[in-house]
Parts: structure tokens; sequence; C-alpha cells
């Protein structure tokens, strides 16, 4: 009677077990550091992709501007690893020893105010968490509490972005401008440039990737997770069976911006540098593709979606440098037509039944599964 | 601020309520009380504000002047979600269901508990929600398909899906908007004996076409006219009172 009783009902069960086999055993066994880091680097969208899912998917907000939390989330880890890189003794030779290179390049004396917290370990780890939620908290009330949504939302995130970019490119002096933050070497000490140390990461990425997978899924599953999807459909009869749908909204973007901010600081980590070519406008639109084309319902399928799309951006971008973007905005497009749950949606309207059907042929080779059209095409009553 | 000579034993009081859109008032200076189980109907021709009406109680609409007290609570100064856990249920005149669930979390999602978002996500299905859910279920003659999306559910269930939502919430108002518009006959035989179980022990605020229903079912009979009450008293009243017949039948 009860649906959803179990946390993962079989398909996705099958779905977890595959994807932890695929991250935890199969890709690390048969690719070297290299192409290992490489997927660790397209893993970081995939936590954005999974935020995007609860966000757009199950709420239906749609938000151009989720680089502007991986931003953040990034920048924060990056100030720490830079802090740390620029001790007194490495940067000896400069006029001011002690502070980040580039502050020493544009005149900077003494550290500015906002970056001393960045010394403490603990706190840049809460700071990756907090900064996003209270900068997405102010956004979402400022928006979500005077009904803004649908599109005018996302013209406004996509503002953010932009504007977020454009404030740390002008800001050389206390962001590292357009170059970003760079040179990163030790995190508490322990160097993360080493093939050991990328090993490592990966693995650590891959565990906080579960981790975010079933938070989300266990959102999914409370009450609070029917209220986005009966948000998205018929937002007045929410609000009218007594639910403050601006806080809803508020939850679930600021959860998206939590899942963006953990992708971004380990994309420092894995990477080695953040800059604001991880913040705009373009990024932000990337990480919406990644969903889509993986399928906007499904958590599993986002993580599938970014790592395809990536596979391919990296492949073809090489060849075809010039004619990539054209590839991914048809991508976009071909996606939203012809396949609007995207993978996981061919999976389940395709391939699923299919092996059903062949499961229960072998299991008793005279039985036949009933036909599911003739079923749902009947009239209700 | 309570003026002076209102009984206490209203459960609604709407008093001088006016909206005005960019000039036209489609509410004007309208008082209208409602008593503890009463059933008050709403007629009036199309544009007579009785929609609207609606929609400035339960909070859609904000109220350009005017007051509307419910149990001595001033509504037109609440949120909408503040007015439905006041006690003010809304069923709307296209039925709005969440097509992507099911029947059961459909009514689920209705039940008055955990609304805020932490209460929510830690919001279990306990024995008495479900209890709660199949006995309206039963009610709204829907207890075979609790497992059914909504969206496979035809118009007429739907309707009762909605009624059914608003039920569960237990408001001491409830207030229907052509509960049987679009119904097939037999839906609307079904509907009405629906209503008549349900309307007991709260107060209903319906507006409804079908003479036939409001008959059966009205205490009393509000007219609407132009944003203005044209008349108001029992069916036979209203019925005889020559400028109700004036505008219904035009001059």
């Amino acid at each position: 009677m009860i649906i959803n009783s179990r946390f993962f009902n079989r398909s996705e069960l099958i779905g977890f077990l595959t994807l932890a086999l695929l991250l935890f055993v199969i890709l690390p066994l048969s690719l070297d550091v290299f192409r290992l880091n490489l997927v660790a680097k397209y893993l970081t969208y995939a936590f954005v992709a999974i935020g995007l899912v609860m966000c757009w998917g199950y709420g239906g907000i749609l938000s151009l501007g989720q680089g502007v939390f991986f931003g953040l989330g990034g920048y924060c880890m990056a100030m720490y690893l830079k802090l740390e890189a620029s001790s007194v003794a490495n940067t000896k030779i400069q006029s001011t020893p002690g502070i980040p290179d580039f502050m020493d390049w544009n005149q900077l004396t003494q550290l500015p105010f906002f970056w001393k917290p960045f010394h403490s370990l603990p706190i840049t780890l809460a700071a990756i968490i907090l900064v996003p939620a209270f900068f997405s908290f102010v956004i979402g009330a400022a928006m979500f509490k005077r009904r803004v949504g649908g599109v005018y939302f996302a013209i406004i995130t996509q503002a953010i972005a932009a504007i977020l970019t454009i404030l740390i490119v002008g800001q050389q002096g206390y962001t590292g401008g357009i170059n970003g933050i760079t040179d990163l070497r030790t995190l508490h000490g322990w160097d993360i440039r080493t093939d050991h140390a990328k090993f490592i990461l990966y693995f650590v990425e891959v565990i906080l990737l579960f981790a975010c997978i079933v938070a989300a899924q266990f959102i999914r599953l409370t009450k609070l997770g029917r209220i986005l999807v009966a948000m998205r459909e018929q937002e007045d009869r929410v609000r009218f069976s007594g639910y403050s749908v601006a806080n809803f909204k508020i939850f679930a973007f600021c959860a998206a911006a939590v899942f963006a901010a953990i992708g971004g600081a380990l994309f420092t980590l894995e990477v080695g540098f953040m800059s604001p070519s991880f913040v705009g406008i373009v990024p932000s639109i990337e990480m919406v593709i990644y969903t889509a084309v993986g399928g906007r319902l499904s958590i599993f399928g986002a993580v599938y979606g970014t790592l395809l799309v990536n596979f391919a951006k990296t492949a073809l971008s090489e060849s075809f440098p010039q004619l990539w973007l054209f590839g991914l905005g048809a991508l976009f497009i071909g996606v939203v037509l012809a396949f609007p749950n995207g993978l996981a949606g061919i999976w389940q309207d395709y391939i699923q039944p299919r092996i059903d059907r062949l499961m229960a042929a072998r299991k008793n080779p005279t039985f036949k599964l009933p036909d599911n059209s003739v079923a749902n095409g009947a009239p209700a009553e | 601020m309570r003026i002076g000579h209102q009984p206490k034993n209203f459960l609604l009081a709407v008093e001088a309520l006016t909206v005005s859109f960019d000039g036209f008032k489609a509410v004007n200076n309208l008082s209208l009380y409602v008593e503890e189980n009463e059933i008050r109907v709403i007629i009036g021709p199309n544009g007579a504000g009785k929609t609207t009406v609606l929609d400035l109680i339960c909070g859609k609409t904000k109220a350009t002047s005017g007051s509307i007290q419910f149990r001595g609570k001033e509504l037109t100064k609440l949120k909408e979600n503040q007015i439905v856990q006041a006690g003010v249920g809304r069923k709307f005149q296209t039925p709005s269901v969440f097509e992507d669930l099911t029947v059961f979390e459909n009514l689920e999602i209705s039940y008055p508990r955990g609304r805020s978002v932490f209460g929510s996500l830690t919001f279990q299905r306990d024995k008495a929600v479900k209890e709660r859910v199949e006995e309206v279920a039963e009610m709204i003659f829907l207890k075979d398909r609790l497992d059914t999306y909504a969206d496979q559910l035809s118009h007429g269930q739907k309707q009762w899906l909605e009624i059914g939502m608003l039920l569960i919430q237990d408001p001491d108002l409830l207030m229907l908007d052509e509960p049987v518009a679009g119904m097939s006959v037999n839906e609307r035989t079904k509907t009405a004996e629906l209503l008549n179980r349900i309307i007991k022990d709260r107060s209903v605020l319906v507006i409804e076409h079908d003479m036939k229903f409001v008959e059966d079912i009205a205490h009393k009979v509000t007219v609407l006219h132009q944003g203005q009450i044209l008349s108001e008293g029992s069916m036979d009243h209203v019925k005889t009172d020559p400028k109700v017949i004036e505008v219904y039948l035009g001059h």
C-alpha cells in the first residue's frame, strides 16, 4: 500500500550499487592517475547537478547561477590553501612577505580582514558550507518572499553570476583577479600535488558524493520532497494547504547551493586553483545542461549526465574547439525537445521495461508480462 | 477594534470590504456575516465578484479597504498559509490537485501537521495519518485508488480529491467555488451527497450556479451584483425579490 517505505526501491538500489561499483572500483582500476584526476574534476560538477535535481527537477526552481555557489565554495577552499602556500618563508622575496603573491603585486601591504579567518582549517571548512548557505538564503528570501519565480528568477540568478564574476575580476588585489587563486600546494601540511594525494582525494570526493546522493535521496523521500513536487505543479494549492511556499523554495535553493559549494571546494583541491571562469554565466548554464542531459528528475542520472557531457567536452573540444559550443547548445535543445527527462528518462521508458521483460521471461518462460501500454491508456473510470 | 453592535457569535464577519483593480471596484463596500454551522451560498451573474470575495477571504487577493474578521482574527493582515492555519479552507474552481503524486500523497500533504520546513523533514507517516487518509478517501469515493497517480483520475474524481484535501485540513470555514461544475449527472448526485455529509460541524461558503443544488443545501443565499449585495435571505425570499429577477432576466 505504502510507496516509498524503503529508502531505495529495487531499481534505485541497483542504480546506487552500479554507480558505486563504477566510481569505487572500475574507474580507479582502469584509469591512470591523470585520467582519474580528470574524472575527479568532472565529478565536482556532479555535486552541482545533484543540487539542481532537487532545486530544479523537484522544486521547479531553475537557477542559472549555480556557478556562484560552486565558486564561493571553491574560493573559500582556495583562500585557505593560498594562505598556507604564502608562508613568510615561501614569500620572502616579496616586498611584504607572508601575504599571497597577487596581493603583493597589487601593492597591498597587509592581509585584508576577510582573509584572516581562512588561516584556520576548521573555520574554512565551516565557511565552505555557511558562506554559500548564507548567500543563497539572502537571495532566496529576497526573491521568493516577493513571489519572484520562473524565468525572472532564472534571469536574476544569471545576473548575480555575472556580477560576482565582474567583482572578482575587478578586485584583483583581494581576489587574484581574472587569473584566480593559483599555485596552491598543501592542505594542512599535506602536499595535494602528488599522484598519491590525487588518488586519495578522488576517493574522498566519491565518498562525499555518495553522502550527498544519500542526503538528496533522504530529502526526496520525506514529506518535504513531496511538497517540492507539489509546489512545482500547483503552487497555490500548496499555499492554501497551509504551507509557506517561499520557505520551502528557500530551503531547496539553499540545499542546492551547499551541494554546489562542496563540489567547488573539491574542485579547488583536485585541480589546484580556482578562477572566475568557473563562476560566471557560461559554467552555470553548462551545469544546468549536465542535469538536463542526465535527467532532471534523477539523482543518479545527474551524475551520469555530468560525466558523459564532460567526457564529450574533453574529447570534442580537443578536435573541434570551434564547434564544441554549438554541439553543447544543440545537445541541450535536442534533449529538452526529444527527451525532457534525459538519460534517466530513456532508461526508464525504453531500457528498464525490456530488462524487466527479459528477467520475467527467464524466470518463467511461459509467463508473459501484461502489456503496460493498455493499462496506462485505459480511461480512469 | 470591534464595531459596537456586532454580535459575537459570527464566525466570519466581512465589513465594508472593497477591492479595486486599477479603479474598477470588483467588490464594493461589501458586508457579509456567516454564523457558526451555517451554509451560505453566493450566487450572481458573471463578473459579480463572487470568486473575488473568496479570494479576498483566503488572502489570494489583498483588500483595498475594509475588514475580514474570522473568530476575532483580522484575516486581511495574515498571509495565505496563516489564514489556512486559522481554519479557513478553500477549493478552487478548476480542480487543483498534485498530478505527479498519488491520491494518498495528495491527501497526506493536506494533513494538518508538519507544515514548517523542518516539520515536513521530520514528518512521519504514522498510524494516525494513514487512518485519517483512508477515512477521508472512503468519504470521497477514492478508497480503492489511494495508489493511483492523480493525473489518472477523471475530472469529477479530481474535484472530489480536492474536496478531500480540504476535509483532511478540518477547516472551520470551508469555501467551495462551483463544486459541481463540469460534472456528470451521476457525479453531481454523489457530490451533493458528499457535501451534505461534510458540511456538518462547520460553516460553508459556496459559489454555485446550479439552482437545484443551491436549493438543496443553502440555509441562506446572498446575491451579488457588480460587487455589491443585491439581496440576501432564504432561497424563497431571494427568488421572489424583484431586483434579483431584473438582474437575472435582464431589462
